[in-house]
């Protein structure tokens, strides 16, 4: 009799699974697409980022909702319930934290993703449509860290906005509409964070469920892309075929034989996420959205840090082409790209090219990525009242070139140049400025500015002038031969060493350094 | 060429072809009064589908109004005369920040509608109102008084005390709101983030006499 007690509950939920399937009919195609089969090659640790990426999205989805109970998405109080939050609801850091670094791990994981479905050429025949939906599902996901980024209304947030407002207003002609579709408003405020909101939360998950929901559906209707061998080439006329025969020659089924390792995988990306949070914490806010204090240096999250880069370093006249163009150029090249190339190798060792390509895009983005986190284009605000002068540069000195290492300090000359190590680093270090430039150079240099230097003309008197470049001139590195001015030598006239400061002669623009200062 | 097309799509329907045709439709549909009704419903299915989309049409309309309420109204009607505050709250020869409340606000916009701006009194009842945003890309720009420069925190853009560019990435120089001095008080015409598209200052203001001379000759 026990045997029979024990398959009484077996019995029981097989006929509630039954009484459901009579009804939805979802289970058996379920069952079938879980087990279809894929080629044995294909299980492999490469092929475990797409799930990855849809799982992270489900984590997002979660926690999304969860902050959703106590965030409030409005101008004036967003921020406050932000820290109400951190602060005050139970484990509400944690929620912010998972969902933060969820986001990050989110986008790097699809554009690993990507870049694996690149260089194994899975976007060829019969695949080019799945990869152009997992464009717009890139395209969409940066669009969820962006709008993210809004809803953390904090100075960052706001003063981004602002970027995004002056970018949209390049566009030329309808530039001011834009403007106004972004913010909404006039200004950023209540009824830009409502839209971002709306965004986030409503729209782009939205489309974001049904482009995943569709790109999945695709690899199950076309198979997962086998293992690229080197000399097997896609043909359209006979490359369903030749699947098909390898998938009945070594396919396995999906479940279990090939799952198990996008499940290990995908669990240990949940943990490293919830690692980040944990150790991390979340992500600010910072300071509150208000434009009033303008002591703040707005930044990016960082999957735009590389972009921020690019804005600061482009040359002013190309910014706007560069920034209304380039994307849809990019754009345009990803989802052309399986249209153009969907024939062919697909191994990565038959495709230079490819190879090269991802390698120097990956190496530009760590790049800029970097340059956007050190800033070196930007002034150090507090260099000039808080960075002390080398001691051995005030050593042994004339009272009028200390003087003029205060007067290097108080007019925020040091906000751009180091000296000694500290100080910005938009211009070049000055420690052996006088062995670059004579001081005929020096003072047009400062009083007229050039390259990428303003003019200090009319932020320095004529005595403040001469004590700086009597200081400027004793910054010779390792007294190093200070700069000459040839064409004095060779008429004899003022040797360099003995010009007084005061005796200004014209000095022709070709004795100017082709070094000058002041690039970028 | 579409109505011909629908038909092949509903299966045959024409009836000399089915007559020949060894016939997939249900029994029925070999009555005549059945394909009848058949291309009745076709029609009737059509009608619907136009009728949908006239609905469709009727509803776009005031949700798309809704949806582009801030693109279509105009911009000048963003604009409005503020005062900033006292003339002799801004020392002659320097330049200090200044901030408003935006003409046109809601309760919930909090502090984001408190917008600030740098006044520079040039001397006497001349001044010069600057923007707070960067011409690049709209950040904060910090004025510095012993070089006597704005600087850009976020791409290190410069700007000289007169607003002009010194040197990075902007294009131009600093925004500047229009100004008038009516009794004691320093007004400017403003209302909407300065952006390279959208004006600080209403363009219209212009006919206020004051601004162009800068009023120096017309305040007692």
């Amino acid at each position: 009799m026990p045997g029979l007690e024990k398959q009484r509950p077996r019995k029981l939920a097989m006929g509630l699974y039954d009484w459901f399937e009579h009804r939805l009919g979802l289970g058996k195609p379920a069952f079938e697409a879980a087990a279809h089969p894929v080629p044995a090659s294909s299980a492999s640790w490469w092929y475990v980022f797409g799930s990855a990426a849809t799982v992270l999205f489900m984590l997002q989805i979660v926690t999304g909702i969860l902050l959703a109970l106590v965030y409030t998405p409005s101008a004036s109080e967003a921020w406050h319930s932000l820290q109400f939050l951190n602060d005050k609801v139970a484990l509400g850091w944690f929620l912010r934290a998972l969902h933060g670094w969820g986001s990050d791990f989110m986008v790097a994981i699809v554009l690993i993703h990507m870049v694996q479905v690149f260089m194994f050429g899975a976007y060829k025949f019969p695949r080019e449509l799945t990869w152009i939906i997992g464009v717009f599902l890139l395209i969409l996901t940066l669009g969820m860290a962006f709008t993210g980024q809004v809803l953390r209304f904090d100075q960052d947030a706001y003063w981004g906005l602002g970027i995004g407002a002056s970018i949209m207003s390049r566009v030329p002609i309808i530039g001011a509409p834009m403007v106004h579709l972004l913010l909404g408003a006039p200004i950023i405020g209540s009824a830009t964070l409502s839209r971002f909101f709306t965004l986030h939360v409503f729209v782009i998950p939205g489309i974001l469920l049904a482009g995943v929901a569709l790109h999945v559906l695709m690899v199950l209707r076309l198979g997962i892309n086998e293992w690229p061998m080197p000399g097997r080439i896609v043909r359209k006329s006979t490359y369903e075929a030749e699947y098909h025969k390898l998938n009945k020659k070594e396919g396995i089924a999906f479940v279990p034989d090939g799952a198990w390792k996008d499940a290990i995988f995908a669990a240990a990306i949940i943990l490293a996420v919830m690692a980040c949070a944990f150790f991390f914490g979340p992500f600010g806010p910072t300071g509150q959205p208000d434009p009033t204090i303008i002591q703040t240096a707005p930044k990016p999250d960082a999957p735009f840090l590389w972009l921020f880069a690019v804005l600061s370093l482009l040359p002013p006249s190309l910014e706007t082409p560069i920034i209304l163009i380039a994307p849809v150029i990019i754009i345009a090249a990803m989802l052309l790209l399986p249209l153009v190339a969907g024939e062919g190798e697909k191994h990565w060792a038959r495709r230079p090219v490819a190879v090269l390509m991802v390698s120097v895009i990956a190496v530009s983005l760590g790049i800029f990525t970097r340059l956007g986190i050190t800033t070196p284009w930007s002034p150090v605000m507090n260099a000039w009242s808080s960075d002390a002068i080398p001691t051995q540069y005030l050593h042994e000195r004339t009272p009028l070139e200390r003087q003029g290492a205060l007067v290097f300090q108080n007019k925020q000359c040091r906000d751009c140049h180091e000296v000694g190590g500290q100080g910005g680093k938009r211009g070049p270090d000055l420690d052996s400025v006088a062995t670059r430039l004579t001081e005929d150079q020096m003072v047009r240099q400062v009083l007229q500015g050039g390259g990428n230097m303003p003019a200090y003309g009319n932020a320095l008197n004529p005595s403040e002038t001469t004590a700086l470049v009597a200081f400027l001139k004793t910054l010779r590195g390792n007294d190093l031969r200070p700069a000459q001015d040839a064409s004095r030598a060779l008429t004899g006239t003022n040797p360099p060493e003995s010009t007084a400061t005061g005796e200004e002669r014209p000095s022709g623009q070709s004795h100017l350094s082709k070094e000058a200062p002041g690039k970028p | 060429m579409s109505e011909h097309e629908s038909e092949q799509r509903t299966g045959n329907t024409r009836p000399e072809e089915k007559k020949i045709s060894s016939n997939p439709l249900p029994a029925s549909a070999n009555d005549p009064r059945d394909i009848k009704d058949h291309s009745r419903r076709v029609f009737l299915f059509k009608v619907s589908l136009l009728v949908n989309g006239a609905v469709g049409v009727v509803l776009a309309v005031p949700i798309l109004r809704y949806l582009l309420g801030p693109v279509i109204r105009k911009s000048d009607g963003y604009h409005a005369w503020i005062t900033l505050g006292d003339v002799n709250d801004f020392p002659e020869g320097q330049t200090r920040l200044a901030k408003y409340r935006n003409p046109s606000t809601t309760p919930w916009d909090g502090q984001t509608a408190d917008i600030p701006c740098w006044v520079r009194r040039v001397a006497g009842n001349k001044f010069q109102v600057f923007a707070i945003n960067c011409a690049h890309l709209g950040c904060p720009v910090r004025w510095f008084s012993e070089s006597k420069l704005f600087l850009c925190p976020c791409h290190g853009g410069a700007y000289y005390e007169d607003g002009e560019r010194a040197a990075g990435p902007p294009e131009r120089g600093l925004f500047e709101y229009k100004y008038r001095v009516a009794g004691a008080k320093l007004l400017i015409n403003a209302g909407e983030i300065p952006t390279l598209s959208t004006p600080a200052s209403s363009q219209s203001a212009n006919f206020v006499p004051l601004d162009k001379v800068g009023c120096s000759s017309c305040q007692g």
